[in-house]
């Protein structure tokens, strides 16, 4: 899933300082499950703007709405009752979401009520990390299921650095280097014979310097 | 000020909290008559929402009384509610109300007179606070 954590009020209540009238709007998809952007946290983000505004003697006024998805023009199509009226929409999802908003209503500001951090998973309770790096051209068949491209700080495709010690990573001392993971979990897999192989360049076209990328399906279209 | 009565709201466990402050009623133990007592099946259901709320409708002081640690009839829920409320501490800092209108306390069900005390203590506190800057007139707006 894709991971964000809020920002911090006092930028989020600048954003629509001019503002007397806000939607908030919450995102059901993955900021819901990290806990960040969901229904519960647009509520409390419309408290607490609303409490600040109070004390600073210029109320706000907020509307609340949470769309099962952000990225998908269906659930924000659904929107359209909940802005009319407003002066800006503070939108909980990823950084899709603020722009499928931007697009949709060309007239009202929007803003980011997050930072987006990264793809990945949780690790514990209140614990995020980044797992995969969007390459475009996965590479998890050759490395025992464990991404170089984003778990080494380095992204270095062809084992370890020269700093690579006692399993530990050169960069941060807490992290596990990852390419001794990838070796150990080869080792185990009987399938060494994988790092002996000489991997042809990485294709790095599928990756983000093209502009934004596209996939498209035909057999999926209506 | 002269003459404020703070309004505080108690959001109490049901199997700790709020029998405690039944037995402070059954001891006839005197307590602040400023708090308003509502019971929660356990302070780890407590929403943070809900405690925002009880500020815009205005509350001065909120409390949440659950039993005491490792108590919990739920295991964890007094111990998660801690860390929720220490949360929203740091949120009712930064709109300005102020984190120290909201506070959490363990009882047991059997601590009737510690239950007064917490009453008088936060009533205390609010006192010295002042009334919540909710509810502060500004000019040209609308009374309360
Ligand atoms: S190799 Fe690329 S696609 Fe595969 S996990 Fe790593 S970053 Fe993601
Ligand atoms: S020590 Fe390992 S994980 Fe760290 S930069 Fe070098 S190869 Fe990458």
């Amino acid at each position: 899933m894709i991971i964000a954590e809020q920002k911090p009020l006092a930028e989020i209540a600048g954003f629509v300082k001019d503002c007397e009238r806000v939607l908030v709007a919450g995102c059901g998809g993955c900021v819901t499950v990290c806990l960040s952007g969901g229904e519960k946290e647009a509520e409390i983000l419309a408290g607490a703007l609303r409490i600040k505004r109070r004390i600073e003697g210029r109320p706000l006024e907020t509307v609340t709405y949470t769309a099962p998805r952000q990225c998908d023009p269906e659930f924000i199509e659904a929107m359209d009752c909940v802005v009319q009226g407003v002066d800006a929409v503070i939108s909980l999802a990823c950084g899709v979401g603020p722009q499928y908003l931007a697009e949709r209503y060309p007239d009202l500001p929007v803003y980011p009520a997050q930072n987006t951090k990264f793809a990945g998973g949780s690790r514990a309770h209140g614990v995020w990390e980044e797992y995969c790096g969007l390459c475009g051209d996965c590479i998890l068949h050759r490395t025992g299921g464990i991404c170089p491209v984003i778990r080494c700080p380095k992204s270095i495709q062809n084992g370890p650095c020269g700093g690579s010690q006692k399993g530990k990573c050169e960069i941060n001392r807490d992290l596990d280097c990852v390419w001794q993971l990838i070796y150990d979990r080869l080792k185990r897999l009987g399938r060494l014979d994988l790092l002996k192989e000489v991997a042809p360049l990485k294709d790095w076209s599928k990756s983000r310097d093209g502009g934004p990328r596209r996939v498209i399906r035909e057999d999926v279209m209506i | 000020m002269k003459g404020f009565e703070p309004q505080i709201v108690a959001f109490c466990c049901l199997n700790c909290a709020y029998s405690a402050a039944d037995l402070a009623g059954s001891m006839r133990r005197q307590y602040a008559p400023n708090v308003r007592i509502v019971e929660i099946p356990c302070t780890g259901a407590i929403d943070q929402g809900v405690l925002l709320q009880a500020f815009e409708e205005g509350a001065d002081g909120v409390f949440v009384a659950g039993c005491l640690e490792g108590d919990c009839r739920y295991q964890q829920g007094n111990i998660r509610a801690k860390k929720r409320l220490k949360a929203l501490q740091k949120i009712l800092d930064e709109t300005g109300l102020g984190g120290e209108r909201l506070e959490m306390f363990n009882l047991s069900a059997a601590m009737g007179v510690r239950f007064a005390e917490i009453a008088d203590e936060m009533t205390s506190r609010i006192r010295s606070l002042g009334p919540s800057p909710l509810k502060r007139k500004w000019k040209g707006s609308a009374p309360e």
